[in-house]
């Protein structure tokens, strides 16, 4: 493995142009000033109520733990051209897997021509075959889509940008990249006057936007509501959070019912009409007649007045076959194929298990691959090759073996590193990114940056905050 | 608004009233112990606080005698007492917690920062708290008073709003009934007020009924209404009918039905006439027809009163049956 990429100093150790000034204000501060604002930024997490709920972990109430997530106080800066191409290779990319979507779900031409495998997707425990033949709003499937995108070195000392995986269910993590800005202005004010930071506080405006314009066809002022599975949901603070910014209604499924073919929330004038729900809930849950019937986070009978255009569902069911580890490999030939264009971001070299030639490969160079499952999540189910001991290998080849089309592998890419305040000073630690991309099917927008979470531990790779990772405040510097 | 979210509201309010008035029974208790009395007049004043939240019960389960420690420790930081004030903070925290979006930044955090704060102050100043009660009871008045003030002055004058205040008032008004009621039996040795017990001829005992108005924040009221000596027939007329006494029956009732007519609905109307009813029969009442059918009689009917109010705004707005 080369030696990692860092977003601030070059290979000899100079400090990169975008840095500069922040390097310069850096240099000044003294060690117990730092200290001080981590400490004043952690109070105010703690009032603000910025917390997390960690799964299985229970307070003696009964009630969830809140958890805050670290937050580090070097922010991630990324030059202005960098992302002019990014985000252009982002609106390129969400545009194909939403054509795909309308693709796999009407004609399937994309099958028909050989470019992705019929029985990869058809077969697809993510494929909704209740979406067949269902037209949807501007044919937009993925409204809101967060795509992870990593930096990996080069041998001459360059990084490049790879998209390491889609998000296009339920993607979170956009209220951190809020409130991480709104701190960093109130820590560091001065920070703010040296730099031309591209804003990023409109993000609850695009997204209300965004909502409206995916309306059932006819209505003209959109009832939108957030539905969230409750408080003691991980993500809670992020739901109640962005349906305070947009002004609109945070529903629990309690508080939707069908009638006559259309949804209504009960309200203290009684019932009222929905037209667009911003679901945080996955496809699973979201109706106890159509999918899992012990979910009561859900609403009886919603994808029937779904399927019949009277309601809209952000983002759409079925989404999770563009998503899905599997078919992450072909996104590049979707793009070609769709938008007859060349990919701008690039896909991380994938290998399929379920392909005879590609296992092969993968058995013999486990110790140098992530081999992962084709749907974990959240950094579980996964073998780091090289961070793994030799049994460990073992165990998980016959693992491999015994189920290999649920397996992907990938070359271990060295994620580019930042510097980051730790208990023992600062010291660079692995980072990745994740923009925000919202689709109405007129316009693909983003706010400039996005999420950049960060392993804390030394020479860790895995960043979920579920796994002791933190965030940054990501800038992107206006020329 | 969301149904769900108005009774998210409601409780917030009544939950942080009730934490204030726990403590403020907790006070006057306290203040009255300080006194000098008897040993069991003193331990009276403790089980009738037991009483007025329906305590006494649970409380004996986990203690053998009535002790100002254990019966403080009880109220304050036992949390599977529904009235401890740290069931009572919790409870309005998580309520808000769950309706964070219908409310003001400001709002949210002053309900956070005190569930923060009050723990971090029993557990810290335990030893503090047992020397010097007072500190902590003067605390939760200060955040209940802060709480109000961040709703009334930065919340937008929606239906939101409305129910918090319902909720606000109709907690007032039970617990205004209930100290009245239990601390007037007190001093009446069990007397009922009723016909014949001639309220004149009880010595007032000017510490006593001045810790009542004092837990009301009536003292200064008192003196300025009535320019008088302490007088119970005219304690139990400011705390009952003046409007214009803040913890007063009246008072409470004027607010609970003038935010009931901002928020009313189709299937509200009965709710609405038995509170509006209720608000009259205050309005137009007498001290003397009160006190002539029995002043404990008249707290235990208008108890029940705002019990089925509270039943009736639940059916109409905040549980609806499905439609």
């Amino acid at each position: 493995m080369r030696s990692p990429y860092d977003e601030m100093h070059t290979v000899s150790a100079e400090v990169r142009e975008q840095y500069r000034v922040y390097e310069r204000w850096l240099e000044r501060q003294p060690g117990a000033s730092m200290q001080a604002r981590r400490e004043e930024a952690e109070m105010i997490f703690r009032r603000v109520g910025i917390t997390f709920a960690v799964y299985g972990a229970k307070d003696e109430d009964g009630s969830g733990t809140e958890r805050l997530i670290p937050f580090d106080l070097i922010p991630r800066v990324i030059p202005q051209q960098e992302w002019t191409a990014m985000e252009a290779g982002l609106a390129q990319r969400v545009t194909a897997l939403n054509r795909f979507l309308h693709d796999v779900y009407h004609d399937q031409e994309i099958l028909k021509a050989g470019i992705v495998p019929t029985e990869q997707v058809l077969k697809n425990a993510q494929f909704r075959p209740e979406m067949l033949g269902v037209n949807l709003p501007g044919n937009v499937y993925s409204h809101i889509s967060g795509i992870d995108i990593v930096r990996a070195g080069n041998a001459d000392g360059s990084g490049d940008y790879y998209v390491l995986e889609d998000n296009l269910r339920v993607p979170s993590g956009v209220s951190y990249m809020l409130e991480n800005r709104k701190m960093m202005m109130r820590l560091f004010p001065d920070l703010f006057a040296m730099h031309r930071v591209a804003p990023v506080a409109h993000y609850p405006d695009l997204l209300l936007e965004t909502l409206r314009a995916v309306a059932p066809a006819g209505v003209n002022e959109p009832n939108v509501v957030v539905l969230t599975p409750g408080m003691y949901n991980s993500a809670y603070f992020e739901h109640a959070f962005l349906a305070q910014q947009m002004g609109v209604e945070l529903v629990e499924g309690q508080d939707l019912f069908v009638k006559d073919g259309f949804v209504y929330m009960r309200t203290t004038q009684g019932p009222k009409r929905v037209d667009v729900i911003y679901r945080r809930v996955d496809d699973d849950f979201l109706d106890p007649m159509a999918f899992r019937p012990d979910s009561t986070l859900g609403c009886a009978g919603l994808l029937d007045v779904y399927r019949a255009g009277n309601i809209s569902l952000s983002n759409a069911v079925g989404t999770g076959i563009a998503d899905d580890k599997s078919i992450y490999p072909y996104v590049p030939k979707m793009i070609e194929f769709y938008l007859g264009e060349k990919p701008i971001l690039n896909n991380v070299p994938t290998y399929l298990c379920r392909e005879k030639d590609d296992l092969h490969f993968v058995l013999d160079h486990m110790h140098e691959l992530v081999v992962k499952e084709v749907h974990g999540a959240g950094g579980y189910g996964m073998l780091v090759g090289p961070a793994a001991t030799r049994s460990e290998i073992e165990a998980f080849k016959v693992v491999v073996q015994s189920n290999p089309s649920n397996y992907i592998a990938q070359p271990t890419l060295s994620l580019s590193t930042c510097p980051t305040f730790v208990d023992s000073g600062i010291a660079p630690r692995h980072i990745d990114l994740r923009p925000y991309v919202l689709s109405s099917g007129k316009i693909v927008q983003t706010v400039p940056g996005g999420l950049t979470r960060v392993a804390l531990k030394e020479g860790s790779l895995v960043v979920n905050s579920s796994q002791g990772g933190g965030t940054k405040d990501t800038w992107v510097l206006e020329d | 608004m969301l149904s769900r979210t108005a009774d998210h509201l409601f409780w917030m309010a009544r939950y942080m009233e009730r934490a204030e008035n726990t403590a403020r029974m907790l006070d006057v208790n306290y203040q009255t112990s300080l006194l000098p009395q008897s040993a069991d007049m003193a331990e009276g004043g403790w089980r009738g606080l037991l009483s007025i939240s329906e305590l006494t019960g649970p409380y004996s389960k986990k203690y053998s005698e009535v002790t100002p420690h254990s019966v403080m420790d009880f109220m304050v930081s036992e949390a599977s007492n529904p009235s401890s004030i740290v069931a009572c903070l919790h409870a309005a925290r998580e309520n808000a917690r769950a309706v964070r979006g219908a409310l003001t930044t400001e709002v949210w955090e002053t309900q956070n920062q005190t569930w923060l704060e009050f723990n971090r102050m029993i557990d810290a100043d335990r030893g503090e708290f047992q020397r010097d009660p007072g500190t902590l009871f003067e605390w939760v008045k200060f955040r209940s008073h802060l709480s109000r003030g961040v709703t009334v002055g930065t919340m937008l004058q929606d239906e939101a709003l409305h129910f918090l205040r319902i909720g606000t008032f109709l907690e007032r008004a039970d617990n205004t009934a209930r100290l009245l009621d239990v601390k007037f039996q007190a001093l009446a040795g069990g007397d009922d007020f009723g016909p014949g017990s001639a309220l004149e001829s009880i010595e007032v005992d000017f510490y006593h009924w001045s810790a009542i108005l004092r837990s009301v924040s009536g003292f200064e009221i008192y003196r300025k209404v009535y320019r008088n000596v302490i007088h119970p027939a005219k304690v139990a007329e400011l705390l009952i009918l003046r409007p214009d006494m803040p913890r007063s029956l009246a008072a409470c009732m004027n607010e609970v039905v003038d935010n009931l007519q901002r928020v009313a609905n189709e299937q509200s109307s009965e709710t609405l006439r038995r509170a509006g009813r209720l608000r009259s029969d205050l309005q137009y009442g007498r001290i003397d027809e009160i006190l002539a059918t029995g002043l404990h009689a008249y707290l235990t009917a208008f108890l029940d009163r705002v019990n089925d109010l509270g039943y009736g705004i639940s059916r109409d707005f905040l549980v609806p049956m499905a439609a």
